[in-house]
Parts: structure tokens; sequence; C-alpha cells
């Protein structure tokens, strides 16, 4: 078909659904609006009930706030044994030594595999690969009697520890992806010039590598946040206790009857989350969409 | 390249990016390098990942309290996991999760997908309010949120009731309180959908032109044209998904309060291991049951990868 035969029917369908051209995007835009809004209702609405009275939560599906109550945070900020600031804390550093841990270890494994030629890489390799699919199920027993030898429990060791071993594999897999599309031109001029592997490694590939290093960060920091399997088998001391953990106590210490300040704790613990995703969108989508992790 | 991709083709050919020639040159060159780089990954594989596998295969032959030293019993766990009806109930919980809320996630995943696709103005933003929920959906305070939303006087019931419907406990009935961990998951389809996205994106437009220009409908395009080239995209989330969903956790662990309540209807296979383990400190049991996951999820995948040649279609 010749190009002038294609453009003529193209002209000819776009003339004849007219209306319907116009219409459609409309409908489309109306449609996807509905769809954010549903589901982001359960969200705004907890966030509006927490700054209602309590008696009011079980009345209202709508969104109007008629007076504003800052009591629920006041109240739930100091309902445990220790005041809210403390599990901030704990959780903080556990998010920093997990993200430290991912960003070193990570990217020194995935330099060797991506760059570096060694007898057995294709072997290792592939056990890292299978490795990102394991149930940490599998290992988690015998990890939990490891740990409690060792006088971990109720320590962050058992929760930080591992990331400094590269534990989390499919960082290791995104950053190989990564590195592979950094020209080697780049490694080699760097070896002319004098550079070791080390030296290649530090001033050449981790300053290129920032976006992959940035999707790790803010992976691992909302992973470890949201983490509550092994913050809740590691860290049975109130003192210890990191948001996750200390948010599931609430619901068990004032069973049903507090609603409004255990969605103030809630929305609490998912504003770090909040904040992450709207700074590392960018790098979010972008990693999700290359690597399929999540 | 997906990390399944790279491990379905580490066999018949080589990872790009290495040139036969010069391999075996550099080799001897760069081994202490590299095991060096490795080292810290390498502790960890074993210290942290095959130890602790090889360890747990073992004590699932024992009986083990954390006390007393474990204390060998052959195939009794396993046996005993043959006649333990919560775990058969635990395992259909499970599998009725994984078979309603992943396909269901995915359809919602791929329809949205593919209207966003379509130069929508303001994708960006859609895109972000769809993922956002993926992010969230793990959280404690997610699975507090639910608990209201589903409960007697919840956000649910507050909306129907206007609208005629008797609101009933969603959570307290054993009939439907799966149902909602079902419509949380679904509800968290934003990580797929950039996964399609990504993947439509890859479909050259010329194909859509030119079945436009033979009056292809919108559906036969999407029928004959889209379904067919997403295929090794709906594969990846596919077993991506199924794998997810086999461990899912502390949704059902909030919501039930450690329970898997009511009258064991949410209780996961994970929540039961838990149970088990850490509850009861019954960790040889715990370990058997730990392996048998790992064999349904490698019975899965594998039947996954089988069935994959019958419907996957490379285009290459």
């Amino acid at each position: 078909m010749t190009t002038e035969t294609l453009r003529s029917a193209v002209v000819r369908r776009r003339a004849g659904t007219f209306g319907w051209t116009r219409i459609r995007p409309v409908l489309t835009h109306l449609a996807l609006a509905a769809g954010a809004l549903v589901m982001l209702y359960p969200l705004i609405w907890m966030v509006v009930s927490s700054l209602r009275p309590g008696n009011e939560i079980f009345r209202e599906p709508g969104l109007l706030v008629r007076d504003l109550e800052i009591g629920n945070y006041k109240v739930g900020w100091n309902a445990l044994s220790e005041p809210f600031t403390r599990y901030l804390l704990n959780s903080a550093v556990v998010v920093l030594g997990a993200v430290l841990g991912n960003l070193v270890s990570c990217s020194m494994a995935a330099y060797a595999f991506a760059r570096l030629e060694f007898t057995g890489k294709k072997f290792w390799f592939s056990i890292m690969l299978v490795t990102i699919m394991l149930p940490i199920h599998v290992v988690i027993v015998p990890q939990y009697i490891l740990f409690s030898q060792a006088g971990w429990i109720n320590t962050f060791l058992p929760l930080v520890v591992p990331k400094f071993l590269a534990t989390d594999a499919f960082f290791v897999f995104l950053m190989v992806q990564f590195i592979r599309g950094i020209p080697r031109e780049l490694d080699e001029a760097a070896r002319i010039d004098g550079c070791g592997r080390a030296g290649i490694f530090l001033r050449v590939i981790l300053p290129l590598m920032v976006p992959a290093l940035a999707t790790t960060t803010i992976f691992t920091f909302i992973w470890t946040w949201n983490d509550f399997f092994s913050q809740l088998i590691y860290l049975t001391d109130p003192k210890m206790y990191t948001v996750p953990v200390a948010l599931r106590s609430f619901v068990d210490a004032t069973a049903s009857t507090n609603w409004g300040s255990m969605f103030a704790m809630s929305v609490v613990s998912l504003v770090p989350v909040f904040l992450a995703f709207l700074f590392g969108q960018r790098f979010l989508i972008k990693g999700i969409a290359t690597t399929g992790i999540k | 390249m997906s990390a399944l991709g790279e491990l379905s083709t580490l066999g018949r050919n080589k990872p790009p990016g290495q040139k036969p020639g010069r391999a075996g040159k550099v080799k001897k060159r760069d081994n202490l390098a590299a095991y060096l780089f490795l080292s810290p990954w390498l502790v960890g594989l074993f210290v942290i990942t095959i130890g602790p596998m090889l360890a747990s295969l073992y004590l699932a032959f024992t009986d083990y309290n954390l006390i007393q030293a474990p204390e060998w019993i052959g195939f009794e766990n396993f046996t005993r996991m043959l006649s333990d009806q919560r775990l058969h109930n635990s395992l259909q919980v499970t599998f009725t999760y994984v078979f309603v809320s992943v396909p269901l996630q995915l359809a919602v995943a791929l329809l949205l997908a593919v209207v966003l696709d379509r130069g929508v103005r303001g994708m960006a933003f859609y895109r972000s309010i769809f993922y956002l929920p993926s992010l969230l959906g793990s959280s404690v305070a997610i699975a507090i949120l639910w608990k209201q939303v589903f409960g007697t006087e919840g956000l649910l019931n507050q909306v129907l009731a206007p609208l005629g419907f008797e609101g009933k406990g969603w959570i307290s009935d054993p009939s439907t309180a799966l149902g909602t961990l079902v419509v949380l998951n679904v509800w968290t389809f934003g990580a797929p959908m950039v996964i399609f996205l990504a993947g439509l994106r890859q479909i050259p437009a010329m194909y859509y032109e030119a079945a436009s220009v033979d009056g292809a409908s919108a559906f036969r395009r999407f029928r004959s044209i889209t379904l067919p080239l997403l295929t090794p995209i709906i594969f990846f989330n596919l077993v991506l998904q199924i794998i997810h969903a086999f461990q899912s956790f502390t949704q059902a662990f909030v919501v039930s309060g450690g329970t898997g309540g009511p009258s064991d209807s949410t209780m996961f296979y994970t929540l039961y291991l838990y149970d088990r383990g850490f509850g009861n400190f019954d960790m040889g049991y715990a370990s058997a049951m730990a392996w048998f996951l790992l064999v349904i999820i490698g019975v899965f995948t594998a039947i996954n990868f089988i069935a994959s040649k019958y419907w996957v279609f490379y285009d290459d």
C-alpha cells in the first residue's frame, strides 16, 4: 500500500468518527478519575477519620470534617508503654542500616557479575537469580535459631546484618542490569589511566549508577519500613518495637474501641512511605518496569 | 530483561556483553578481584541462605522445641501433615486465595494498562495514583484500615446502607472474610500494571496502524496484536504474583488478630506455619511445612514454565 492511500484511509476514518474521537477521551478520563477515586477513597477516608471524634467515624462515610479533632494523635502517640517517637526512631535505625547494607553489598556483587570474568561466574549468577524467588519461610526457622544463639533477639542485628551480606538478591540483579548498560570504554579508559578494579568500581561505575542506587534506596526504605514478619519474630521487647509491630500491638491492646487514634497512628506510620513515594516516583516506576520488582 | 527471562535463557546462550575470544585471557587476572567483590554476597549465601536451608531440611525430620536437642523422627512430621486437618484447611484457603486473587489482579492491571497506554493525557498522574496502593498494601496500617472498612460498622456498610443493602460484618463472617483479603490484593494491581505498561510500549505502533487501515476493530486489535505480543509479560507477572500470593502473611495476620479466624477462614499456609513455629515452638514441624511450601511453589512455577510453551509467544 502506498503512503498516499494509507494517509487518505486514515483521514477518511478520522472524518467518519469525528464525534466519537472528541467524546472518547472525555469518557476515558471520567472512567479513570472515578477509578482513581475509588482506589484512593479508603486512604483519604482514613486520614479524615483520624481527625474526627471517635463516635463520628462510624456514622460518616463522607469526607467532611465538622470539628477538627487532633486529640486522636495525642492519645495514640502515648497509648502504648513507650511514646510513638520511640518506635519511629527504632524503625528509622533499622531502615537506615538496611539501606546502607544493601547499597554497599549489592553494588559490590553486581560489579563482579557485570564486569569481571571469573571461574564459576555462570554458576554463581544462576544461583543468585534462583535465590530471588526463594520464600523466606524455608530459612526463617534456622535463621531464628542462629540469631537467638548469637544473643541477637531483641536487637536490630538480625534485621540489618543480612542486608550487609547482599541477601536481597533482586537488587544485585537490578544493579547488574544497570551496569551492563554503562559503556565498557569508560572502564578501559580508567584502566589506561592507572585505575585498578577497585578504582574503576569506586570512581567510574558507582557515580554512573546513581539511578540504580536510588531505586534500591527507595525500595529498601519502603519494604523495610513495611516489613512485619521478621520484625514480629525478632523484636518482642516493647522498647525495641518498630512501627509495624507497635501498630499491631496497638490493635490488640485497644481492641476495636479506639478507631480514631488507631487511624491516627496508622496515618503516622504511612507518612514516610508516602514521602518516599512522592520523591522517588521516577525511580520507583522505572525500577519496577525494567526488573519487575515490587 | 527480567530476572525470569534471564534465568530461562541462561542455558541457551551467553549473557550479553561477554565476548568469547577474550574471556580466556582475562579470566585469570580477575578471579581474585571478583571473589573479593563477591565476598559479602558469598558469606550471606552460605551463612544466611544455604546453611539455614540445609538446617531446615534436617529439622524437618526432627522433633525440636528450641530447648531440648532436636530428635530425629524420620518422616513423622510429613505423615503428621497428611492427617492435619488445620493444615489441609490452610492449603485450601491459600489455593483459593491464589487462584482467585491473582487472575483478578492481573486482569484489572492489564485493562488499566491498555487504557492508560492510549496516550491519555495525565497518564503519569493516573499511573502514580494506581501504583500507590501497591506500596502501602503490605503494611500493617492498611490491614487495620481494611479491618474497619469491612467491619460491621465499617465504611463499606456506610456506603451501602443508603442503597438499601443490609450491612454485615464482612470480616467476622467466615464466608466473606477471605474475599476481603482478595479485594485487598486486587487493590494492589499497580505493580503488575506498571510492568504491563512497559511491555505495551515495546509493541511497534505500525502494527496497530496497519490493522486500523485493514479495518480491524479495537477489540480485534487487542485480541490479535496486543494480547499475543504481551504474553511474555503476562507470563512473567503471573509467575511473580503466584509466588508472591503463596507467601501472603501480614494482611491475614492483622485482620484476624493473628488467629486466621473467623473459624480458620483466613488461615493462610504461612500463618499456620508461623503459629506452629513461633507460636508453639514446634520448629521441626514448621520446617517440614516450609519445605512443603517450597515444593508447592516450585511445582507451580514448573507447571507455569511448561504450560508457557503453549501460550507464550516470543517475537524473535
